[in-house]
């Protein structure tokens, strides 16, 4: 039986990780809305980019001279997964299942004899992904998003995947982040970004845009693809990660707050194991005194 | 067509710069500039570093320097793309030419294609600015 004095030594431990849970949950909760509203911010470009991309892909797939990052490179042998996770824990599963996702994928890809390579984005992911696939991780960048995801950021990320893919290090590009639903829930995605996969055009909006018309480019289709395609791959990545982020606040301020009911569960049940204690000596006290006054 | 006008939208990868109907827009196209009125046919053109100048009536109402992008445009509609867009009065001379002259200097002192061709656009887009300040001062 715990002495009163360990109780009361429990009760301060569990009431001072209450007081850290739960700034944690309101500095995720701070965070998250700033994240969120960055991560709406920045839709509209990705959905014009989208647009674009859509009128133009359709019309260039089944060309020839279609460029590699659209058309691929003919064969899907190597493959370059990009595992974006937080720098840091403490955020439920957050981290967990995205890494859980990759693993399936890589598992699947070498069953079917391909290679893989992992770029690692963040620190969480890199850990856990190194004990088993060490070997294949060919870089990590760290402390992407420390105070609010820039878009050079994800640029630079952009031209490591761009000048490995010219380099003919990979021939199939996916990322793996946790797409934002709300404050508890969101979806973990593999996205293929290279060869791009231009989404489907809506042809009802489109008509009525152009009135039947076809675009007319400037300088040419292939020059503006050309230039396209690579802004596409940071646009891309630069949109998982703001997904990411607010996943992480998210999933972080889920956590803390999980945490924070519970360290106020425990706390109730040990202040009540201690004053049961507590009444039990005094109890024990009185009997001694008692039956030593009747012996007298 | 008399009061019709362009639904002109400005983004960049960080947020929506603009969005409003104007009745012209001039955007400086990778083969020269261009003007956009209501009805023009559809066209995706890429875009050089320089300054789209929104014209309200016959007056210009604005001008946002950008550092290169694409825009589509149909009947209705103007959309640009910018890698960054700034409103040509906020631009700071002094942070531009202390950029032209990193961009020179790594220019200068580049090893690989790759770094030239990246210190010579950082160039263009601080040339750019400079001059886009001087042409509106008078």
């Amino acid at each position: 039986m715990a002495s009163l004095k360990d109780l009361r030594g429990r009760i301060a431990s569990v009431q001072a990780t209450r007081k850290i849970t739960s700034a944690m949950k309101m500095v995720a909760a701070a965070k998250l809305r700033r994240a969120q509203e960055q991560a709406e911010a920045a839709r509209p470009f990705a959905e014009r980019m989208e647009r674009m991309l859509a009128s133009l892909g359709a019309s260039v797939k089944g060309s020839p001279g279609a460029p590699a990052l659209i058309a691929g490179t003919g064969s899907s042998q190597t493959h370059l997964i990009v595992v974006a996770t937080a720098d840091r824990g403490l955020c439920g599963g957050f981290n967990v299942n995205i890494v859980r996702r990759a693993r399936q994928l890589i598992q699947k890809l070498e069953d079917e004899g391909k290679t893989v390579k992992i770029l690692c984005v963040g620190r969480k992911g890199r850990d856990q992904l190194r004990r088993l696939h060490g070997s294949k991780i060919v870089q990590t960048i760290e402390g992407v998003g420390r105070r609010a995801v820039a878009f050079s950021e994800a640029d630079e990320i952009g031209d490591k995947v761009r000048s490995m893919f010219d380099n003919g290090e990979f021939d199939v590009c996916t990322i793996v982040y946790a797409r934002f639903q709300s404050a508890i829930s969101n979806v973990v995605t593999a996205q293929q970004l290279v060869p791009a996969e231009p989404p489907v055009q809506d042809d009802k909006s489109q008509q009525d845009d152009l009135g039947g018309a076809v675009y007319e480019y400037e300088p040419t289709e292939e020059a503006i693809l050309a230039e396209l395609l690579p802004r596409n791959i940071s646009v891309q990545i630069f949109r998982a990660l703001l997904e990411n982020a607010a996943s992480e606040h998210g999933s972080r301020m889920t956590a803390m707050d999980n945490a924070t009911r519970n360290a106020g569960d425990m706390i109730n049940s040990l202040t009540l194991t201690y004053n049961r204690t507590r009444q039990a000596m005094i109890t024990k006290e009185l009997i001694e005194i008692i039956s030593g006054a009747e012996a007298v | 067509m008399a009061d019709s006008k362009v639904a002109f939208e400005l983004v960049s990868p960080e947020r929506l710069v603009v969005s409003m109907p104007v009745d012209m827009v001039v955007v400086p196209g990778g083969e020269g500039d261009f003007g956009v009125l209501p009805g023009h046919a559809p066209l995706i053109a890429s875009v050089r570093p320089g300054v789209i100048e929104v014209y309200e009536g016959r007056e210009v109402s604005d001008r946002i320097f950008v550092a290169g992008g694409f825009a589509e445009v149909t009947g209705e509609r103007c959309t640009v793309l910018a890698e960054s867009a700034v409103r040509v009065a906020d631009i700071d001379v002094g942070d531009a030419e202390s950029d032209l002259r990193t961009a020179e200097s790594d220019f200068a002192s580049a090893s690989s294609d790759s770094d030239r061709a990246d210190a010579e656009r950082r160039m263009g887009v601080a040339q750019g600015k400079i001059d886009a300040v001087r042409r509106s001062s008078h």
